[in-house]
């Protein structure tokens, strides 16, 4: 299981003429939980939205380098984004149900806006997706509501749900609960912990003691530059390099 | 193995922009083509009276006589009117609902000033036929009244918005001073909102300058330019709304194109002013 | 006033009463002329309105059971083909500015639909006449549809703008995140979400159209008999009032304020009716 699925080598990203990336060569193992931590402004969520090539939707933006999703670089030009975001999914700080749309209309949105027509395929696909959102048992028996009309912790657990119903092998989560009270955040935790078996999970967090309890390995971004990663245990408790260790201990961020 | 990524677009998202593109431009395109075609089809007219047409008040196309005086008097004039009579309850209510209504009615009575901006001109002009043709006559002057009661939602919205962006601390500024609300609406909101709704009068008046149907029916459609505003008159809308489709001759035609692209200039100059006036307020709250 | 001394406190307190009584006046004075209009159509009004008002074509004056059945119908089909000009360049024209339209191309244009906007209504009649009824060689619906078309699309565009910018970047980009490709997400997620308050958009500016009589006096002219065919000129109900109005018959000036009562009770439904269902746009 010490598969790289998706691996990094000199990645570079702007905004315009400034460099938000620089260097950065890491990997994520398949089925793992990887954190990636730094202070504000250091290009963690810069990094994770050029994984799934996010980051050049920006005007403006480009990004630089060879980025491998199982052995294949994404940034060549055979490669379709649109595809590729199907493979890899993301959540966002701030949930995002689509307005306009039911609880099951948004989970069932990707399925459908790709062309699923069978009934039958989206009830089964929706119901899947709530479940292992952890969101079934909640709304199930009122799936025809709006998105909009569920609490904060409930909204970014469909966002999960939408995104996994369309069977990403990765996702992507850039904070996804620094908007959400505690025990939201503890449900979306326990979450990560079940769905890691079956995918691998990237999750951007400006708490600490998150990566500390749902990552197998962390990495410390610092001014848009990798300055270590490694397995979680081994940052928190031995890191090698001095600013991992100032950052860990609180002396800034 | 450097791969520079930018962003990507697929055949699908071309075409769309591009559709989207070309139907958003389509609309320049229409705006310059109005221009250009009013230009060419009065060019009859142009050039057979220069300059003077503006100056002239012959009208007589029997004998080719033709002159836009008395049509650019009588839009002036009822437009004046207009101004004289709806800035002052304009920017009055305006005042009212923005400053000092209780909260209760406040949408109430903003709702009932939006609705006369919804009724149409016809209608106006029937009304005014009958309600105001017996007081005032059918003259400048009748114009100019129903011309003010059209144009005072545009002013009274306008103003209202603007006084609303105005900052409360502006105003609480002023209370604390010790002064009484007149004095605080006067040096705190209306100088602030100045540029806004001096904007809303000048964009008032460009309403009125186009305004044909009410007009027409109450100015008493008569060709001459009389001092008195008691006394018929005409307008560049109100000429185009009944001779338009009657032009005897080529030159005839040529001329009312004539007069349609006067009126137009006046339109988009007038109207051009008034977002300038606009814009430097909405800049003016930006830099705050 | 000033004359050197501190005012007293009571020629304050005074000029504040007058102040507060002269705009309550003002006021009072701007919603007299509403309430003296609406009561007047509605009284004059009802009084012409039978069942052959709705049911028949205008009929000689002296013969009774004259209405404006084809002008209502005919105001409809006008409209509609308004609609169909103005709706997809203004929503997918509004789309665009708010997407893509942030440098020197979208500047002119929003500055074109700016300045249209102030046109006198007039003179796209005039256009549609010598797009339509010079070549055509006759007055017909399409002209007169067209003249509203460009009445309707200064507004459409605008508020469509208004309302996809509304939209937060965040949804566009959860959708994007999906994997659909951008086409997909401006019509399916974007535009979607922004719908209402397009649509609300477009009332509003149907109703004004429904109201405009000027872009209409030569390019659909009118009609006293029932008329289903696009390229001849077709009845409506704001030139059939003007022409009732200014006639000196008094049955047909009282077919006018009939008609007046009809259309002010459309425009008003529409526009009360839109403001009611706007407030409830929210995003959750």
């Amino acid at each position: 299981m010490d598969e790289k699925i998706i691996e990094a080598i000199d990645l570079n990203a702007w905004f315009g003429e400034k460099q938000a990336l620089q260097n950065i060569n890491m990997y994520m193992q398949k089925n793992m939980v990887t954190a990636i931590i730094g202070p504000s402004g250091c290009g963690k969520s810069t990094f994770i939205r050029c994984i799934n090539r996010m980051h050049e939707t920006i005007p403006g933006a480009k990004a630089s380098g060879t980025l491998l999703f199982k052995t294949q670089n994404i940034y060549s030009r055979k490669i379709d984004p649109v595809i590729l975001r199907r493979q890899i999914g993301m959540v966002f700080q701030k949930p995002t149900p689509f307005p306009t749309m039911s609880i099951f209309d948004n989970v069932a949105a990707g399925l459908r806006l790709n062309g699923e027509n069978n009934k039958q395929r989206l009830c089964d696909a929706v119901e899947k997706s709530l479940q292992e959102a952890a969101l079934w048992n909640e709304v199930k028996d009122m799936l025809q509501k709006p998105g909009v009309s569920l609490s904060g912790g409930q909204q970014q657990r469909l966002c999960v749900a939408r995104a996994l119903a369309v069977k990403p092998e990765i996702l992507l989560l850039d904070e996804p609960c620094s908007a959400l009270d505690p025990i939201s955040t503890g449900k979306i935790e326990e979450l990560l912990h079940e769905l890691k078996k079956h995918l691998t999970i990237v999750i951007v967090t400006h708490n600490m003691q998150q990566a500390a309890r749902v990552a197998d390995f962390t990495s410390f971004f610092l001014l848009g530059e990798l300055v270590e990663f490694g397995k979680t245990k081994k940052i928190f408790t031995a890191p090698t390099d001095t600013r991992t260790e100032q950052y860990i201990t609180g002396r800034f961020g | 193995m450097n791969n520079v990524a930018i962003k990507y677009t697929n055949r699908g998202d071309r075409w769309f922009q591009a559709v989207a593109f070309l139907l958003a431009a389509s609309i320049p395109v229409i705006f310059l083509t109005i221009f250009a075609m009013l230009l060419w089809q009065a060019r009859e007219s142009i050039f057979q009276f220069g300059f003077g047409f503006i100056f002239s008040s012959a009208w007589d196309p029997v004998k080719n006589q033709y002159g836009a005086l008395p049509f650019i008097y009588g839009t002036l004039i009822s437009s004046l009117i207009a101004l004289v009579l709806a800035v002052p309850l304009g920017i009055g209510t305006a005042i009212f609902i923005s400053e000092l209504a209780p909260a209760w009615c406040k949408e109430w009575i903003a709702t009932t000033v939006d609705l006369l901006a919804a009724i149409p001109s016809v209608v106006y002009g029937l009304w005014g036929v009958f309600v105001l043709g017996p007081i005032f006559g059918l003259s400048m002057l009748c114009a100019g009244v129903i011309l003010a009661i059209m144009i005072l939602p545009t002013i009274c919205a306008v103003s209202r918005e603007v006084m609303q962006a105005v900052p409360n601390s502006l105003r609480e500024s002023a209370r604390a001073m010790g002064a009484t609300q007149w004095e605080m609406i006067k040096t705190a909101v209306l100088p602030t909102a100045a540029s806004g709704i001096i904007g809303s009068i000048v964009l008032g008046l460009g309403r009125a300058i186009g305004e044909t149907m009410a007009v027409t029916m109450v100015i008493g459609n008569r060709p001459s330019i009389s001092l008195s505003i008691f006394d018929p008159g005409y307008s560049l809308s109100a000429v185009l709304a009944n001779e338009f489709a009657e032009a005897s001759s080529n030159l005839n035609f040529s001329v009312m194109v004539e007069i349609a692209l006067i009126l137009l200039v006046f339109a988009v100059i007038v109207n051009g002013l008034a977002r300038l006036f606009i814009w430097k307020m909405v800049s003016q709250d930006h830099s705050r | 006033m000033e004359n050197g001394q501190p005012r007293s406190f009571k020629i304050r307190k005074i000029k504040e009463k007058v102040f507060l009584a002269a705009t309550m006046l003002a006021t009072l004075a701007a919603i007299v002329p509403l309430f003296s209009l609406l009561t007047y159509v509605v009284i004059k009004g009802i009084s012409s309105i039978n069942l052959d008002f709705f049911l028949h074509c205008p009929v000689p004056v002296g013969e009774s059971g004259g209405g404006m059945a084809n002008a209502m119908v005919g105001t409809f089909i006008i409209v509609s083909i308004g609609c169909l000009f103005s709706i997809p360049i203004g929503v997918l024209g509004g789309l665009w500015l708010a997407e893509w339209g942030k440098g020197k191309r979208g500047f002119y244009i929003r500055y074109a639909v700016d300045v249209m906007a102030g046109f006198p209504t007039i003179v796209f009649g005039i256009f549609a006449y010598m797009l339509f009824v010079l070549t055509m060689k006759r007055f017909s619906a399409i002209a007169g549809g067209f003249a509203l078309a460009l009445v309707m699309l200064p507004y459409i565009t605008k508020t469509t703008e208004e309302m996809v910018r509304m939209v937060p970047r965040s949804l566009k980009e959860s959708a994007l995140a999906l994997g659909l490709p951008e086409w997909k997400v401006m019509i399916f997620v974007v535009l979607r979400s922004a719908w209402s308050g397009i649509f609300t958009g477009i009332m509003l500016a149907v109703a004004r159209a429904a109201g405009e009589t000027a872009p209409l006096l030569f390019t659909a002219f009118n009609n006293m008999y029932w008329n289903f065919r696009l390229d001849q000129p077709m009845a409506s109900m704001t030139v059939q009032i003007y022409n009732y109005a200014i006639s000196p018959f008094e049955e047909w000036n009282n077919l006018a304020w009939a008609g007046s009562l009809t259309l002010v009770s459309i425009i008003l439904f529409i526009t009360l009716f839109v403001r009611k269902f706007s407030r409830r746009v929210t995003y959750g």
